[in-house]
């Protein structure tokens, strides 16, 4: 399928030489939901920041839905809506005339019954003739949303939509999130919070200093590079690994009371059974058996340290 | 062209005029009438009239320019900075807008409040004194293009400012002396020889000289050169802010 963003070859380096992207290349499908997740300063603010128009880019290219982001940003512009990361509103406007004027801006006719059925959504009914700056900040960011959403984008940014939120709102955001998918709309998102790529994402991104480290579908990607573990709790605690055991390298745990067995779930032989047996063997006895999968927070920190 | 964002930008800037009223328009008006109290009955009871113009008449055109110059300034500053200085210019930055527009909009709007200053300016000053305007079109043509091409140059500054400093630094330290020394309160025909070669260099001079003319067809300098000193301080400006769309300056990074 044609992607409807397509990065390719972007880097950027700001005035101050800090090297900001360095040579990143990626395609967003129509109507997925890309998270990009990257610890402070690893260029994802920077990378939407270009896309939408706000920061030059230094070298490479940039298209959506076909069309250059440079040479006709009219169009491109018209499909994106942007939820800024910082809460950057005015102060004295009221939620209705700051919806009003985003639309407008991105060169829509006014459509009051759009923003009424907004702001319902964002359970900002209430508080439309409220003046920005009485909000509290979870509303602030609703209102960003809102604004974003006012002209109807295709192509959406959501730039740690949840930072500072709490958790019934970011159920209620990642419920939105969803909804909008389901009307078609492409969104690319960045967070730091892996439960959210976890729970929301089709595929996922990782940022590092400023390069795309990989990009690959959520399931696959703790598919391939979930490691599983098998622990075991012993009935009777043992100083040490005994060698009948020596050919897994188990870890143990402090007290001696735990045994962790670390596999790539992947292998034909994982050796589980084997060193089931290899435990009856040694007369140890099991008290509990249990499993874990790492989790994408697992992955990416990883990633990013393997660097 | 996306007329539609001009509209919103022209809308909202002047909305926030109308929600700041007393600021926005009673300050300037406050001011100017103080001036009348002062210069144009205490003391100007006292001066003969320059002319053929009696006194209090006479500083009309030059009170209005000083309103004018410094409320086209500040607002147009103003408008573009804040959103800098809060971050909200990343909206107009992301969309679908030429520089054109966004000029249009916002210096538009503040070319329109201070022309409005400049009314309300001259219909106060008709309470004080008698007023007639011997050229009503040329009185407005002057009025028209100072907003305009005083806007452009706040604009200018408001994008130029990274700090509240700067952008009170132009008005406070260039404009006030410029329109102080550029005739508002006498004929520069009343200074010393070299003084009034010296005031020549002052481009508010001939501002002022051709608004003046407008009014009582008495002037410094020929009211075609005040019209082509206009005219070139307004290209000049259009020529900077072209080339500050073309490198993007002070917003994109
Ligand atoms: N305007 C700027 N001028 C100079 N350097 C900048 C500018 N904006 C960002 N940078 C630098 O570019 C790097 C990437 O910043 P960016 O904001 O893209 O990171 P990020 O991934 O969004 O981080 P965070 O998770 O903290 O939001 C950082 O090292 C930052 O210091
Ligand atoms: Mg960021």
């Amino acid at each position: 399928m044609q992607s409807i963003v397509s990065i390719s070859n972007l880097s950027k380096t700001y005035a101050g030489g800090h090297h900001a992207l360095k040579d990143v290349t990626l395609d967003i499908a129509p109507g997925e939901i890309l998270a990009l997740l990257g610890p402070n300063g690893a260029g994802k603010t920077t990378l939407i920041s270009i896309i939408c128009g706000i920061v030059k880019a230094s070298s490479g290219s940039v298209t959506v839905g076909g069309h250059d982001i440079v040479t006709d940003y009219r169009a491109t512009r018209s499909m994106i809506g942007l939820v800024p990361q910082e809460l950057t509103l005015g102060a004295f406007d009221t939620v209705w005339n700051t919806l009003c004027f985003s639309r407008g801006l991105f060169g829509k006719k006014p459509n009051p019954e759009h923003l009424e059925r907004l702001l319902r959504d964002l359970s900002l009914w209430g508080k439309k003739d409220s003046e920005l700056m009485t909000l509290s900040g979870g509303m602030k960011r609703r209102v960003l949303i809102g604004k974003a959403l006012s002209h109807e984008p295709s192509v959406l940014f959501l730039d740690e939509p949840t930072a500072g939120v709490d958790v019934e709102l970011r159920k209620d955001m990642w419920a939105l999130v969803r909804r909008l998918r389901e009307s078609g709309v492409t969104i690319i998102l960045t967070t730091h919070y892996i439960e959210e790529a976890e729970a929301i994402a089709d595929r996922v991104g990782v940022i590092n200093d400023g390069e795309l480290l990989l990009v690959d579908d959520k399931l696959a990607l703790m598919h391939k590079l979930g490691k599983r573990q098998l622990i075991a709790e012993l009935e009777q605690a043992v100083d040490s690994v005994p060698d009948a055991l020596a050919h897994w390298s188990l870890d143990l745990s402090a007290d001696g009371s735990r045994l962790t067995y670390t596999y790539d779930p992947h292998n034909t032989h994982t050796g589980i059974s084997g060193l089931l047996q290899a435990i009856r063997e040694a007369g140890m006895v099991l008290k509990d058996l249990r499993t874990t999968q790492s989790s994408l927070e697992e992955i990416f920190v990883n990633l990013v340290k393997s660097k | 062209m996306n007329t539609y964002a001009v509209r919103v930008i022209y809308k909202y800037e002047m909305l926030r005029a109308w929600e700041t009223l007393l600021q926005s328009f009673a300050s300037p008006v406050l001011s100017t009438s103080l001036y009348f109290v002062v210069f144009g009955s205490a003391i100007g009871s006292r001066i003969e009239q320059i002319e053929g113009v009696s006194y209090g008449s006479f500083i009309v055109p030059g009170l209005m320019m000083l309103a004018l110059l410094t409320q086209s300034i500040s607002n147009a500053s103003f408008g573009i900075y804040f959103p800098k200085f809060t971050g909200t210019i990343y909206e107009v930055m992301s969309a679908p807008v030429s520089f054109f527009e966004i000029l249009l909009g916002y210096v538009g709007a503040a070319a329109t409040k201070s022309l409005l200053i400049g009314l309300i300016i001259l219909a106060t000053a008709g309470f004080f004194v008698p007023l007639e305007v011997a050229h009503p079109v040329w009185m407005m043509g002057f009025l028209v293009l100072t907003c305009i091409s005083f806007s452009l140059f706040g604009f200018i500054i408001g994008l130029w400012a990274d700090n509240f400093e700067k952008l009170q630094l132009i008005p406070l330290l260039v404009i006030t002396p410029l329109v102080f020394l550029g005739g508002s309160f006498y004929s520069v025909s009343m200074l010393p020889p070299a003084w009034q070669t010296v005031t020549l260099f002052n481009p508010v001079v001939y501002l002022i000289s051709g608004f003046r003319w407008s009014f009582f067809e008495v002037s410094d300098v020929s009211v075609g050169l005040s019209l082509s000193m206009v005219l070139m301080f307004l290209a000049a400006c259009l020529l900077v802010v072209w080339w500050m769309f073309k490198t993007g300056y002070r917003l994109k990074q």
